[in-house]
């Protein structure tokens, strides 16, 4: 369910870093929790986003909800099929869900994410 | 942390799976498969809603009928026995207490629904005005509620019940039972479907919520929580208290001129005459006035959601708020109500609404935004 090479945040979301850049998306957790999603607000590229800062909005059938940034970094890719296809991220949150790349300006923010293990754990916990 | 209330379906809520919300005080399920598919099945099926939430007062006594005539706003007097209205009630001011269902039970016996987070309020409130010979009863713990909505609802009912549900009309309703059990069968709902609020005995509503589950298996009938109740409600453009309407509005200001009766000796001449009411007052001297602001439907033009508390604004100009706003499911637009000034109320004004500091475009329409096929 948790991919493995993924890192996770206690907000629920998720960041997939490969050479220097990390895709960034919301946990199924989180998709579950929202319900039916029917617009993403996603960040303009090139906009620089911050670690623990809201850089996305989501909007379920019931209310809007803000997304935060696991890792700083600017924006260099946003997923454009979310516009007419909010729902992949009920679908799809950990694959074709992805909201945006990140170009990572501070590498070492990775190591204070959780685990796959460890956000399983925390999700029990909560 | 405080103890939130439960209705007598909490456990067959939590053992399905539906998830849960803190409603007003009450733990309540907010969707079960989903809202976009519980929105669906209610439109073009048939959904079962525990509302058992909702508040029931009985006023009884051979003054029965004066005192809800004179602490609601439409005229009980012509309501015929197994007959229902929408009223409302109002503070001296002018401003709404709530809005219920009256029913008339019998000449000396009105039963109202009323707002779950509003009961007690509306209890001391009418007991307060009980001048009359009239007992006033809060029996919210006497009932629960469920409410079965849609084009297909009435098929599913009819399997439960002898009633001769064909030759109930809207807005009337029968004692009768449903699979054994003693109900008050009411064709009414807050949905904008065809439907029913059936009225029981609290340890009667699992076995009875099962039954009706069962029934409507051929029917597809699907169990549907609050979120859903919310969409479809706000399609229909009907009121929520604390959103369209509260002790701030008036029922002018909230376009529910309809059921407020001022004087309907002059209409009907046979009839007892509604005579004044709390509230009336303010009425006659507001309507005099003329109200400055409406509540007024709009949909959004440009990318966004409008929600609860959003502001309007008009050229730029801070003029509004929205009292609900979201996505509407059946129509595929994001729609909403807002708090507007008479000049902007006409279907057709350019508005923009503030989604988190962005002026999203917006046009007025009219309401209701979802009519139902007859």
């Amino acid at each position: 369910m948790y991919p493995e090479n993924y890192r996770y945040t206690k907000e629920h979301e998720w960041v997939l870093v490969e050479d220097g850049t990390g895709t960034i998306g919301i946990t199924d957790h989180a998709q579950h929790e929202l319900g039916d999603i029917v617009y993403v607000e996603v960040p303009k590229v090139g906009t620089h986003v911050e670690q623990g800062k809201s850089f996305a909005v989501v909007e379920s059938v019931k209310a809007a909800s803000e997304i935060f940034a696991p890792v700083s970094g600017e924006v260099i890719a946003v997923n454009d099929q979310l516009a007419t296809k909010p729902e992949l991220l009920n679908s799809a949150p950990h694959t074709d869900g992805w909201i945006a790349r990140i170009k990572l300006s501070v590498p070492d923010e990775i190591a204070r994410l959780l685990s796959a293990a460890d956000y399983q754990a925390y999700l029990a916990a909560e | 942390m405080k103890t939130l209330l439960k209705t007598p379906l909490n456990a067959v809520h939590r053992a399905s799976g539906a998830k849960m919300v803190d409603f007003g005080g009450w733990d309540m399920p907010v969707e079960y498969a989903g809202v976009l598919e519980e929105h669906r099945a209610v439109r073009q099926g048939a959904g079962l809603f525990d509302v058992s939430h909702m508040g029931e007062i009985e006023v009884r006594g051979p003054q029965a009928l004066e005192l809800v005539q004179y602490v609601t706003v439409n005229d009980a007097a012509k309501l015929k026995t197994g007959q229902a209205q929408y009223s409302a009630l109002l503070y001296q001011h002018g401003g709404f207490v709530d809005d219920i269902l009256v029913h008339k039970v019998t000449d000396d016996h009105y039963f109202l629904c009323v707002n779950a987070s509003n009961q007690d309020k509306d209890y001391e409130h009418i007991r307060a005005h009980n001048h009359f010979d009239a007992d006033v009863e809060n029996a919210g713990d006497q009932y629960a509620q469920l409410a079965i909505q849609g084009p297909l609802a009435t098929g599913v009912v009819s399997k439960l019940t002898d009633a001769d549900l064909a030759s109930i009309k809207r807005y009337h309703f029968v004692d009768g039972a449903v699979s054994g059990v003693r109900a008050r069968i009411a064709r009414t709902g807050y949905t904008g479907e065809d439907g029913w609020e059936i009225y029981i005995a609290p340890d009667q509503a699992e076995r009875l919520w099962n039954e009706i589950l069962e029934a409507g298996r051929e029917f597809a009938i699907q169990p549907c929580g609050l979120g859903a109740r919310n969409t479809l409600r706000m399609e229909a453009a009907m009121p929520l208290y604390g959103h369209e309407i509260d002790a701030s509005i008036t029922p002018w200001e909230a376009g529910l001129d309809w059921i407020v009766k001022l004087d309907t000796a002059k209409l009907d001449k046979a009839k007892r005459d509604k005579g004044d009411f709390l509230g009336r007052e303010a009425l006659v001297k507001q309507k005099e006035r003329g109200i400055t602001r409406k509540l007024t439907g709009f949909e959004m033009k440009g990318r966004g959601i409008a929600r609860d508390g959003y502001e309007i604004l008009a050229n730029g100009v801070q003029s509004g708020w929205v009292t609900s706003g979201g996505p509407a499911p059946a129509l595929n637009k994001n729609i909403g109500m807002c708090m507007l000034p008479l000049h902007l109320c006409e279907p057709g004004s350019a508005l923009e609404v503030s989604v988190r500091g962005r002026a999203v475009e917006a046009v007025t329409v009219p309401m209701p935004f979802y009519k139902r096929a007859r």
